[in-house]
């Protein structure tokens, strides 16, 4: 079974971290339809935090097809993640690069990209903290 | 949603100081609240009227809808640890256990046997002999054993290590995942409310400075920094709660449920921390006539 | 509730039992002794006309432990009310377990009933049987000194209601000061003066004495004739002979109630002073009817007296007032519902206290 993990100083929302952990695990092979998630009792028995984090956690998860909770049982892997298509990783690193170089000749130094990327990172992944 | 706690106007006064004054909250149920502010701002005094041990001079509170300690099935729907835990150091483990047993017709035996065999209490030792953190775990088992609908604990871990005060909020964090009980814990280390609590509420100087859903608090509060400016000329839909200013730069912290249009300005989010200083900064610079509304500082 | 008490009280009653199964060794092995001495020696005194050598050798018996018994009769009703009633609630707000104690499913008046209840019973059983035990053991030799009101205190059933006034006194002081060692402090205090006031002011008038007036006669009602710290000259009230009854008060009284003065004992037998010597720090004294060794007796002393008592006694006669052994069960009774019905008041009032001002 997953056993999670929590960074409080990455700035990332605790139940985001819970989801990402989920996400590498499926792709690193780790978990597999039908392995079954930690109960909220035990996932806050270890992390010491609020067990409805542990539960938007999974309603996420649920949401997105990869898992599914049954009364009285748990909450199961049903799907895998779609590999990443290494193809189109390919295709954004290259537009990835291109931006870059413009920025980069429009004057901007490292800490001003990096404080760009990290805004439009935030505003659309976060949704509200906790 | 029912409230588990309800205070209207909730007041109580020692002499001629006021405990607590002005108090109006309406904690929803299923939560785990953290009640947050220093030394002396009345969190004691609000956790003690919640659970029946002080009468309001003024106002009223309500608890799960009943009169703190109206009767015993009032007192067996709540559970409290009180400051430092306190227990009887001449009884043992076990014979606490039976008290609680004895005193409260809604105990789970069973429950409470496998929590003290989890922790590694030895039942036969004496309270007395027990660690902080060991007899903190107890006086949680205590509360809990009963099945209560709500948990009152006040500074729960504010004298434990911090391995002692880990190991508690795991149990506390459980037996919520367990029980659906509501908890308001109260505390000064906002470290420890950031992992547990989805609600907030900040007292200091014996009044409710904020409180509410903390996912919204931080939704709705940002830190502004920008050139140097008079914080007056924002628009009245953004409410000053901190500011400070350099020369060149001034930073903010502003609440506001708009979004923030002004591209002067770089937006940060706040952290709860960041949020909970700011209003106890705010509630000290400014005096006892403040009312709980919003101001603007100039 | 009750179970929950006699788990925290179980400690403090084991100690009780304990010293209740020492004093009753020591009974049961001196105790059967008196008895087969005074069947063996005084009840068949009579018969040899030793009766006041064999009482008083008789009574030497045991003295210290007599002593020992006696003393604790009086202070251990108190000591186990204050042991036990101090605490009771005082400990626990001052350990500030009380915030423990108060959040479990039993209100704060149920727990302190509960709590008086038991321990309260506990120290009244407790005292109970100690002077009960003391009752028995003393019984020969209080059937020798006749004179039961003089132990009134320490005998019988008014130990219980003392136990339970000096619980119910220890509780309140507890509950109103918060803490145990004052507490315990101002109930030894309040306990103390209020058994002297009763045992000076009130016991003597649980139930109305009775009054009888008696003759006049010399060695009895008449105990002799003489002055103190330099007044005048007069005669002595003595007791008449009332085995086992308490003497409140003796009055040598004319029919009207005017008492006897000096002055009228002069007009009436002016050669008691001249033969006397006279009034004055060096005056002999007479006592018991027969001269006393303080200086030499003139001749004839003794008619003289006779003659002036006798002369007295046609207008003057002895007023006793008294509580005659048979009112001894009632005084008893009365004692006991006395500090029973206050120590119910003190525990209203703690109860009352409990509820609506520890807030």
């Amino acid at each position: 079974m997953i056993e999670f993990q929590l960074d409080s100083t990455s700035g990332v929302a605790t139940y985001l971290q819970l989801v990402q952990q989920v996400h590498q695990a499926l792709q690193l092979g780790l978990l597999e339809p039908g392995d079954q998630l930690p109960t909220a009792q035990q996932v806050v028995g270890k992390l010491a935090i609020n067990p409805n984090t542990v539960l938007k956690a999974y309603r996420d998860l649920e949401r997105e097809g990869l898992a599914r909770a049954r009364p009285g049982q748990g909450t199961f892997i049903v799907g895998t993640l779609p590999r990443t298509d290494p193809a189109a990783q390919a295709r954004f690193l290259a537009s990835m690069a291109k931006w870059l170089v413009s920025a980069r000749s429009a004057g901007l130094g490292p800490d001003d990209i990096e404080a760009i990327y990290r805004t439009a990172f935030r505003n659309c992944f976060a949704e509200g903290v906790a | 949603m029912t409230a588990v706690l309800e205070a209207s106007s909730l007041g109580k006064r020692y002499g001629r100081r006021w405990a607590l004054s002005d108090c109006t909250l309406s904690i929803p149920e299923g939560k785990v609240v953290g009640l947050v502010g220093p030394n002396g701002a009345g969190k004691t005094t609000l956790l003690h009227l919640g659970v029946g041990l002080l009468a309001p001079t003024s106002g009223s509170i309500e608890v799960l809808g009943g009169r703190p300690a109206d009767g015993p099935a009032q007192l067996g729907r709540v559970g409290f640890v009180a400051q430092d835990a306190p227990t009887y150091a001449g009884l043992t483990v076990d014979k606490h256990l039976r008290l609680g047993a004895y005193l409260n017709p809604s105990w789970d035996d069973q429950v409470a046997h496998h929590r003290i065999e989890e922790l590694g209490l030895d039942p036969s030792q004496r309270a007395g002999s027990l660690s902080g953190g060991q007899r903190a775990q107890l006086a949680l088992t205590m509360a809990i054993a009963k099945r209560p609908e709500l948990l009152l604990l006040d500074e729960p871990v504010a004298s434990l290590d911090p391995l002692a005060r880990r190991e508690f909020l795991q149990t506390l964090m459980e037996v919520v995942a367990e029980q659906g009980v509501s908890v308001v814990l109260s505390s000064h280390l906002v470290a420890d409310l950031e992992r547990t609590c989805d609600y907030l509420v900040v007292l200091v100087a014996s009044r409710v400075q904020l409180s509410g859903e903390i996912g919204g608090l931080l939704a709705s509060h940002h830190r502004l920094s920008g050139p140097r400016r008079d914080p007056g000329s924002l628009p009245a839909t953004q409410d000053v709660i901190e500011e400070s200013h350099t020369e060149r730069q001034t930073t903010l912290l502003v609440r506001t449920d708009d979004a923030i249009l002004d591209p002067t300005w770089t937006v940060k989010p706040v952290t709860l921390e960041d949020l909970v200083l700011a209003y106890m900064g705010r509630a000290r610079d400014t005096q006892p006539t403040r009312r709980s509304g919003l101001k603007v500082l100039r | 509730m009750i179970r929950s008490t006699w788990m925290q009280f179980r400690a403090q009653a084991v100690v009780a039992t304990s010293g209740l199964l020492i004093v009753a060794v020591v009974m049961a092995i001196t105790g059967p002794h008196l008895v087969h001495l005074y069947d063996a020696n005084v009840s068949t005194c009579a018969a040899h006309d030793d009766c006041s050598t064999a009482t008083s050798s008789f009574l030497q018996n045991d003295h210290a432990l007599q002593v020992g018994l006696n003393v604790l009769a009086v202070v251990l009703p108190g000591i186990i009310g204050i042991l036990w009633g101090a605490p009771l609630v005082a400990r626990e707000l001052e350990t500030g377990t009380y915030r423990l104690a108060w959040t479990q499913s039993v209100t704060r008046t149920r727990w302190l009933a509960v709590k008086l209840g038991v321990v309260g019973l506990a120290s009244m059983v407790v005292a109970g049987l100690f002077s009960l035990m003391v009752t028995w053991w003393f019984s020969p030799i209080d059937r020798v000194n006749m004179t039961v009101f003089a132990t009134f205190d320490q005998r019988n059933i008014v130990a219980v209601g003392y136990a339970a006034f000096a619980f119910a006194l220890g509780a309140a002081a507890g509950v109103f000061i918060r803490r145990t060692v004052p507490a315990i402090a101002a109930t030894l205090v309040a306990l103390v003066t209020t058994r002297l006031l009763d045992f000076f002011y009130v016991q003597p008038h649980l139930i109305t004495p009775v009054r009888h007036s008696y003759s006049l006669a010399l060695g009895t009602t008449i105990s002799g004739y003489g002055g103190s710290n330099g007044a005048q000259a007069s005669l002595f009230p003595g007791t008449p002979s009332l085995p086992n009854a308490w003497i409140l008060s003796t009055d040598i009284v004319d029919k009207a109630g005017h008492s006897l003065t000096a002055s009228v004992v002069n007009d009436l037998c002016p050669q008691l002073a001249t033969v006397l010597g006279g009034p004055g720090p060096g005056a002999p004294q007479i006592q018991g009817g027969h001269v006393a060794a303080i200086g030499p007796a003139p001749a004839g002393a003794n008619q003289v007296l006779q003659a002036c008592v006798s002369k007295v006694g046609a207008t003057y006669r002895e007023l006793v007032s008294y509580q005659p052994p048979g009112h001894f069960w009632p005084l008893q009774w009365a004692e006991l519902a006395l500090y029973l019905g206050v120590a119910l008041a003190l525990a209203g009032t703690c109860a009352w206290w409990v509820r609506h001002r520890l807030s």
